[in-house]
């Protein structure tokens, strides 16, 4: 352990897990119950109600297809951030750390246009159930991938720091454990709002 | 986020004014601040009680105190905010946050929790939640008045309540409560998982930290859905979405599901850690070991999952298919069985003991018997049958407030006055704790045993003048005599106000250990230090509840002491 320094009755955690971990996984499980409550919510509807999807084919499968890859390959580069920690190279944690921050905004980027363009066209959340669970849902995930962009920036600082990579680095893991859950979401969201 | 949160902070003498009292990250000053918005929100939700009751038994006449009447739009906003500012901001804070911050790493032997500055954060956002929630009762329209539990179509549009800004600050402020307590509860959780002191097994926590953790668990897992919903009430207030307006293609009943999902794992939130501490306090006082400490922790594990699948007998008569009336009612019934498995247990310790009659004991025997009989009138309300009769009648205000009643102020009550020596290191006095309880304990059955009566007798519940209906007119009497009970009721907390304050400065100093309990809180000073162990954490032999053991040179071991020789080892 760590703390091998200190007391053996102080300190050393209890489990094999760190804290930090346990933490986020409980958190973690907790967040599934928000999308979870929201996803089931929104089945529920769509069974009771045929042709309630009616507007689905205004959304772009295209551009919902693009937005899936490049939530995809920013797991990618975030698994890479992580491994570049355990591997001590501090030159691709942070390339992949920014390119995984850089992924995020072009997510939302894309998301920005495919809302200014519902808009437009007068698909706004009032318009009907369906698009008050689109915006609902999708605008809900984009928080959460706003969050973890704030959370990746923050630790881009941290490690920026002298000796900040060796004592900051691994926050790279939760960030990661963070990330890979908002990406999950997409996947689930994605068939649900985008493929009649 | 959680490596800052959960780096260690170092534990010197904390220094100066806003790093000790206000910004602090030592546990036991953060249950201090919890401690102090619940009593303020106690006080403030206690008056609201008056008011209310003052208009039912004298309907639309000059409130004393309050020096005029009120309408019925003004009582729907203070039975609303009666229901959310007792179950969010009383119960919680002070049974879970308050007792679960003070005594988790006290009870496993731990210098704090898990997350210190994650810590001092939920109880900061719960500050704020305080505020917005103060703050939206002086803005145009006033505070919220669609009930506690917030069901549209009246919470969805401001013209059905002609709450405007209210609601939406209702919304925003349970949202933030939500968020302290995620905070809390992912500390509550990993701390008793991580952080204990050697020899400290699973089953050697004390049965509070059990109670906590499940009960943070089940907080967890169940307020996910109402926090969507309450995403989607503040689009359809804000954006005109129909998620739960009928015209638009949405159902008020999904909020009644997505509510209740959460609402009524909820009680169990308030209820564990109040019985966790009647547990603490019946084994100390007893002088006896829990009986069934395992049983007990599985009977909570068995019921903290019922409790997911309960949630529809609020609904019997909402218009939910009656063909699901059935499975709930069945599920409802059977969560009483692992309760009553517990409420047996805690007789059980009883029996034969060497029992002690303080203060905080006579909370516990209180408590757990006022629990007891809301337990069985549930069981009505639980019931499809009986329910579509007595349902949204006086009958079920009856019923929640005898469980509730007993498990956040009695149970409470017993929490405050069994470990008031160890958080703030002086003894509170018996004599007034005892008239204190016995105020409480009689005026509670002269208010709420009647108050079944009335319910019986046809009076609904969210009424705010009984007197236009020509039927309830022979309950008027009894509705008299129930809101001056409820006055007594309140005025029996002044000889608790009085006690805690005056105690803080002038009662008898605490010794380390003022009532020979085993658990880990009673090996340190008086109040703890900060770090909680002068020198170094003590590490744990044996489970707790070392009481009437043989062998023995005084009638307890301490955990911290290795059995004597002779002791039969016990589970």
């Amino acid at each position: 352990m760590s703390t091998a320094a200190h007391a053996p009755a102080e300190a050393a955690e209890s489990t094999p897990f760190p804290s930090a971990k346990l933490g986020m996984w409980w958190f973690l499980a907790s967040e599934i119950m928000v999308f979870g409550g929201l996803i089931v919510t929104y089945l529920l509807f769509r069974m009771a109600g045929p042709g309630w999807t009616a507007d689905i084919h205004h959304n772009s499968t295209l551009l919902g297809t693009i937005n899936t890859l490049v939530l995809l390959t920013s797991s990618f580069t975030m698994v890479e951030v992580h491994r570049a920690r355990g591997r001590d190279d501090e030159r691709r944690f942070r390339l992949n750390l920014a390119l995984t921050i850089l992924l995020g905004f072009v997510f939302l980027g894309i998301k920005g246009v495919e809302y200014a363009a519902h808009i437009r066209e007068g698909l706004v959340p009032a318009k009907s159930m369906f698009w008050a669970f689109y915006f609902g849902m999708t605008g809900l995930h984009g928080l959460h991938v706003a969050g973890g962009i704030v959370a990746n920036a923050c630790l881009y600082a941290a490690a920026a720091r002298p000796g900040g990579f060796a004592r900051y680095g691994h926050r790279a893991e939760m960030n990661g454990l963070y990330w890979h859950f908002v990406d999950v979401v997409w996947i689930f969201l994605f068939p649900l709002l985008y493929l009649g | 986020m959680s490596e800052t949160l959960a780096a260690p902070v170092e534990h010197g003498e904390p220094a100066g004014f806003w790093r000790t009292y206000v910004f602090s990250t030592d546990h036991k000053m953060i249950a201090r601040q919890y401690m102090f918005i619940a009593l303020f929100w106690a006080a403030v939700g206690g008056f609201f009680a008056y008011i209310i009751r003052w208009q039912l038994a004298h309907p639309d006449t000059d409130i004393p105190l309050l020096g005029r009447p009120i309408g019925p739009e003004e009582y729907n906003a203070f039975v609303t905010m009666h229901g959310t500012i007792m179950v969010f901001f009383v119960a919680m804070p002070l049974l879970l946050a308050s007792f679960g911050n003070f005594l988790i790493p006290l009870m496993i032997g731990a210098r704090d929790m898990a997350f210190p500055r994650l810590n001092m954060l939920s109880v900061w956002v719960l500050a704020l939640a305080s505020l917005i929630l103060i703050g939206s009762f002086f803005v145009e329209g006033g505070a919220a008045s669609a009930g506690w539990t917030g069901y549209p179509p009246l919470s969805a549009k401001p013209a059905y309540t002609g709450v405007e800004w209210g609601m939406d600050l209702w919304l925003l402020a349970l949202a933030l409560e939500f968020g302290s307590f995620l905070m809390g509860g992912i500390n509550f959780l990993v701390t008793p998982m991580n952080m204990r002191t050697r020899g400290m097994g699973f089953f050697r926590m004390p049965l509070f930290v059990w109670m906590v953790m499940i009960a943070s668990l089940i907080f967890l897992l169940s307020v996910g859905p109402l926090i969507a919903g309450a995403v989607m009430l503040l689009l359809d207030r804000n954006l005109g979405t129909s998620f739960f307006m009928a015209p638009g293609g949405g159902d008020p009943l999904l909020w009644q599901h997505l509510f209740w999902f959460f609402g009524h794992p909820e009680v169990y939130v308030i209820l564990l850690p109040a019985l966790g501490a009647m547990m603490e306090v019946m084994t100390t006082f007893s002088r006896k070991t829990i009986f069934g400490y395992r049983p007990i922790i599985i009977a909570v594990i068995v019921a903290g999952g019922l409790s997911f699948v309960v949630w529809a007998h609020h609904q019997f008569i909402s218009g939910l298919d009656p063909r699901l009336a059935t499975p709930f009612s069945v599920t409802t019934i059977i969560i009483s069985v692992p309760f009553a498995l517990i409420v047996f247990a805690l007789l059980a310790t009883l029996w034969r003991g060497s029992i002690r009659l303080a203060t905080p004991m006579w909370f516990a025997v209180g408590g757990l018997a006022v629990f007891i009989f809301g337990g069985l009138t549930g069981i009505f309300n639980g019931s499809a049958a009986v329910d579509i009769y007595i349902h949204d009648t006086y009958f079920v205000v009856a019923h929640f407030h005898s469980t509730l009643f007993s498990s956040l102020f009695l149970g409470g009550f017993a929490a405050i006055y069994y470990w008031y020596p160890k958080m703030f290191g002086r003894m509170m006095n018996e004599a007034l704790g005892q008239l204190h309880f016995w105020g409480t304990f009689l005026f509670f059955l002269a208010v709420f045993v009647p108050m079944h009566l009335v319910g019986v007798g046809g009076m609904m519940r969210r009424i705010a003048n009984p007197g236009q209906y020509e039927f309830l007119a022979p309950l008027a009497g009894l509705n008299r005599m129930i809101t001056m009970s409820t006055i007594f009721l309140l005025l029996s907390q002044f000889f608790f106000v009085f006690n805690f304050f005056w105690s803080m400065f002038r009662g008898r100093p605490a010794p380390e250990n003022p009532w020979d309990g085993t658990t880990l809180e009673w090996t340190t000073l008086s109040p703890p230090p900060h770090g909680n162990w002068p020198g170094e954490v003590p590490r744990v032999y044996h489970p707790p509840y070392g009481y009437g053991l043989p062998g023995a040179s005084e009638d307890w071991v301490p955990q911290h002491r290795p059995l004597p020789s002779g002791a039969a080892p016990r589970t």
